[in-house]
């Protein structure tokens, strides 16, 4: 069970990343556990500097911008 | 509420658009390449072929410098097909706003999308790395250009602020940064350059600049790392692995500066509208002598009163310049409506309560003060020199 971060304070682009990765593990079956982390501070620990951010077991995948589908996908499957 | 417009701003794509790679129309070419992640069972998605879509940005471009070129000749048109005398105010002003708003969104589209190709080789890790450790003074002119040229989202302002500060790049040349960030923005600068001219916009760059290099420098002289917020200066900038390198391809480029232009374009255009609308009433009907009373160079309080007006207001480029150039057609002081312009984007309320998360009130204050005397020195220079 992969456990997924969306960092993110909260504007849409973060939301619709968050939404990206729920539909994304749904489609595969991937079986996720999806947590948004908003607060300042833990995001900053992960180093992110640009919002919205994604970490899959502990590791940063993406940051800044919406990510691709297909590259949610092969997070997801990787 | 006014939708404020800094250029951070401008790369947060509202949640509304699919998520999915955009269908873009005109160029017809298939986007099922993008779309379908069984095609690449390693992993990097098959990318579209980048020659049609150089062909239509090609295409796009010339169709543009076409309409460009025909604007005052159509606008003419327009208007002597109406039951009005070309000469009278009424006249005079559907000529300025027929001419004006097309123009105004071309070349709005224009350097937009540019804008937004150029920011796709940018990002803000590769800029934090750039500027990390770099000395007061080259820290903070570099901050500045990098400011204009980085992409970031307003919602990313405190991770990136605090992801710079721990990272080793200084307070002042942070600063640096995130005040040229919303000034100089693109947006501003091609109406100023449409709208005003050449020489007005690229002093504005200039200004622009100098004002973010020297206010962040100031700051960083007056040492004010204590005054952050406490949890600011306990953070470990830890990093959960090295951030992976996501470089876009050719393609990627293009439609992020098209990702820009709807953004952006989508946003602004009716505020555009709105403001070319109020210009041109402006244009038309307010007498010349009124605008020199209220706003010429001749009224020394003109600069303090319009930097000051300016702070609580925010409202988006776009809205204001069209005005801007009406006021300054009309005689109002260059220097006074521009540093009015500046405050109000600089010192944009919206940004200063996001920062409240990381400043104290005591470094808002001062972050205030040292922007506002330097839009202050910018107006009484450009009343000065273009007098």
């Amino acid at each position: 069970m992969k456990d997924v971060k969306v960092l993110g304070p909260g504007c849409k682009r973060c939301e619709a990343t968050e939404a990206m990765v729920k539909d994304a593990a749904a489609r595969l079956g991937v079986d996720v556990t999806v947590e948004k982390v908003t607060d300042y501070a833990a995001i900053a620990g992960f180093g992110v500097v640009s919002t919205p951010g994604i970490v899959i077991d502990g590791k940063v995948v993406h940051a800044g911008g919406l990510p691709k589908p297909e590259a949610v996908e092969k997070w997801l499957q990787g | 509420m006014a939708p404020v417009i800094y250029r951070n701003a401008l790369n947060c794509a509202p949640a509304h658009e699919s998520p999915h790679p955009r269908s873009r129309k005109g160029v017809g070419m298939a986007d099922h390449a993008l779309t379908s992640p069984q095609s690449s069972p390693q992993g990097s998605p098959k990318q579209s072929s980048p020659w049609p879509w150089f062909a239509g940005v090609g295409l796009a471009l010339a169709a543009w410098v076409l309409v460009y070129s025909q604007l005052i000749p159509a606008s003419e048109w327009l208007v002597s097909l109406l039951p009005v005398d070309r000469s009278s105010h009424l006249g005079s002003a559907l000529a300025f706003f027929f001419y004006d708003t097309p123009k105004v969104i071309l070349l709005l589209t224009l350097i937009v999308f540019a804008m937004g190709v150029v920011r796709s080789y940018f990002s803000p890790e590769k800029t934090r790395a750039l500027l990390a450790g770099k000395r007061e003074g080259l820290g903070n002119v570099m901050a500045a250009g990098l400011g204009v040229l980085t992409p970031f989202c307003s919602c990313s302002a405190v991770p990136l602020f605090i992801g710079f500060v721990s990272a080793g790049v200084p307070l002042g040349v942070t600063f640096s940064f995130l005040i040229a960030a919303p000034m100089v923005n693109e947006v501003a600068l091609g109406l100023l350059f449409g709208l005003v001219g050449w020489k007005v916009a690229l002093t504005y760059l200039g200004f622009g600049l100098a004002v973010a290099i020297v206010a962040g420098w100031v700051i960083g002289r007056l040492k004010l790392e204590g005054w952050l917020q406490d949890w600011v200066r306990n953070i470990q900038a830890g990093t959960a692995g090295p951030i992976p390198d996501e470089e876009p391809t050719a393609v990627d480029r293009i439609h992020l500066g098209l990702d820009a232009v709807r953004d952006i374009v989508g946003r602004v255009w009716i505020w555009i509208i709105a403001g070319i609308a109020a210009g041109a009433a402006i244009h038309g009907y307010v007498p010349a002598e009124l605008m020199v009373g209220i706003m010429g160079a001749d009224a020394w309080w003109s600069v303090p009163a319009a930097v000051v007006m300016g702070i609580p207001m925010y409202t988006n480029a776009a809205g204001v310049i069209p005005i801007v150039e009406a006021l300054i057609g009309k005689g109002a002081a260059l220097g006074t409506t521009l540093a009015f312009m500046m405050s109000v984007i600089a010192l944009s309320l919206p940004e200063m309560i996001i920062l409240r998360k990381v400043l104290t009130l005591k470094l808002i204050a001062v972050f205030i003060g040292v922007v506002g005397t330097g839009i202050l020195a910018v107006g009484f220079l450009f009343n000065a020199l273009f007098h």
